[in-house]
């Protein structure tokens, strides 16, 4: 009994060692404790708008993105209108990152030479490892000011009469390396509508996908069907297009039969029928600028 | 009886573990650094958690760092790295598999600088190639620094410049390695 325990004891000893000294040992597998740590998920879309709506995607802490965006007139009008490119509508805005989770912006567009500011913050987002949510909740906040002259000066203008809001939370998930979708529903709020009839509150789904096809290319898409509220005559705007990166810029090329480049005009002012033709060409140009190097990094 | 024979077992089978941890040194904050700066703008990131067992006795050395660990200045300049040229997703870890060449020079147990002259198998980008580093292992009060100055290039490992950033990142890679090593405890 005795001498077998004994040599059950060694060969199990042997065993131990014999698997250590195995042809090329794994040291490093004596110092694995199994651990994963959690990982938050990055670059779900390429910029933090997937064409006209905002991203799951933010700016780093301390990174300032200069913003142009031009939307062209119809490419139907056609070649007296060299399709489109003849008429420009634009915005220029500056975003600013506060923190990994936070990021603010601010732009004016000519449309309607209105200004638009807004706030964003993820309070969830999407990490693998222990207690990683499969899914990065963000919400947003914004608002709209018309410096248009008072169409009509006759009657009580009030300040707050210029005002727009909106509210927005976006579920998006990153799938896989190329494939990102994101739900985003949003309401819409205007102080002053044009007549009676009209809705001064508008709800819709912003619905956006990314593909990406190389390293430096992806096809992505922006939809926003409209569910209630609608303002009568307008479209459910809709965007498809490209994302070129080159350097520190990236290029979103892309047709939409929406003009608005904030939430209140996209959602409340395109009047375009995608899918009859009335298709805008227009792009998006990001260039970011690192005004507060990260804190962690060390040579 | 039973019991006895229980913990006979487990003292030796730690008694063996404890055998094979004898003369190994290791890391898990390791510093590796590189630099392939081109043009004007530096392009260069910290990796500070990399892992590195070495074994004094046959002068075995190991290392395995995620690659998503390297930090840079500028936020674009990681998502670029990440993303478009070593492809984190697709190939996350680096590895190193390798032996001091003239492990027998090196006293561990005596405070001291030695030289030390390393070889072996860098996996990055998922491609495999043999490299030769010269270093230095310092030991000091039963630890270990082990420090080396290095350079790989990028074509070797497959690791793609588009034509319009040529100029501005380098093929050549200066990696540099900062290690201080813990005895590991069996």
């Amino acid at each position: 009994m005795r001498k077998t325990v004994l040599l059950v004891v060694l060969l199990v000893n042997v065993f131990v060692l014999a698997q250590a000294q195995k042809g090329e040992p794994d040291l490093l597998s004596l110092v694995d404790d199994g651990k994963k740590e959690k990982e938050f998920i990055t670059n779900a879309f390429k910029a933090t708008r997937v064409i006209n709506g905002q991203s799951i995607e933010f700016l780093g802490n301390g990174v300032l993105d200069l913003r142009i965006l031009h939307r062209f007139g119809f490419v139907n009008t056609g070649i007296k209108n060299l399709f489109g490119l003849d008429q420009a509508n634009m915005r220029i805005g500056i975003d600013y990152g506060i923190s990994k989770r936070v990021m603010v912006g601010f732009g004016r567009s000519n449309v309607n030479k209105e200004l638009d500011v807004f706030v964003k913050y993820r309070p969830i987002w999407q990490a693998d490892g222990p207690g990683g949510s499969p899914v990065s909740v963000v919400l947003v906040s914004g608002m709209t000011y018309n410096t248009l002259p008072w169409t009509n000066p006759n009657r009580e203008n009030y300040i707050t009469s210029r005002m727009g809001f909106y509210n927005q939370v976006i579920i998006g998930r990153k799938f896989s390396k190329s494939f990102s979708l994101q739900l985003a529903p949003i309401f819409v709020h205007r102080n002053l509508v044009d007549s009676i009839t009209d809705n001064n509150d508008t709800y819709a789904l912003g619905i956006g996908a990314r593909m990406k096809l190389s390293n430096r290319v992806a096809f992505v898409m922006d939809y926003h069907p409209i569910l209630a509220g609608r303002q009568t005559g307008t479209e459910d705007p809709m965007s498809i297009g490209f994302d070129i990166e080159t350097g520190g810029h990236v290029f979103q090329l892309h047709f939409s039969n929406a003009t608005g480049m904030n939430e209140k005009a996209f959602i409340t002012e395109t009047r375009g029928k995608f899918w009859k033709g009335d298709i805008r060409f227009g792009f998006n140009l990001s260039r970011v600028f690192t005004i507060v190097k990260p804190k962690t990094y060390r040579k | 009886m039973k019991q006895k024979v229980f913990s006979l077992l487990l003292a030796t089978v730690f008694l063996s573990t404890g055998l094979l941890a004898q003369g190994k040194f290791f890391t898990k904050t390791g510093k590796v650094y590189f630099n392939c700066t081109g043009g004007i703008e530096p392009i260069e990131g910290t990796n500070k958690s990399t892992t590195c067992v070495l074994d004094s006795k046959s002068g075995a050395i190991q290392f395995s760092m995620l690659m998503k660990g390297f930090e840079f200045e500028k936020q674009l300049m990681m998502e670029h790295f990440n993303e478009n040229y070593v492809e984190t997703e697709k190939f996350p870890k680096a590895t190193f598999v390798g032996q001091i060449a003239n492990n027998s020079e090196i006293n561990y147990a005596k405070d001291g600088t030695y030289p030390a002259k390393v070889k072996g198998k860098l996996t990055i980008h998922g491609e495999t190639r043999d490299v030769e580093a010269p270093g230095k292992i310092t030991v000091k009060g039963g630890k270990i620094i082990a420090t080396s100055d290095f350079k790989v290039q990028l074509s070797d490992y497959k690791v793609g410049i588009p034509s319009i950033v040529k100029d501005k990142i380098s093929n050549d890679v200066k990696i540099n390695v900062d290690l201080l090593l813990d005895p590991l405890k069996g």
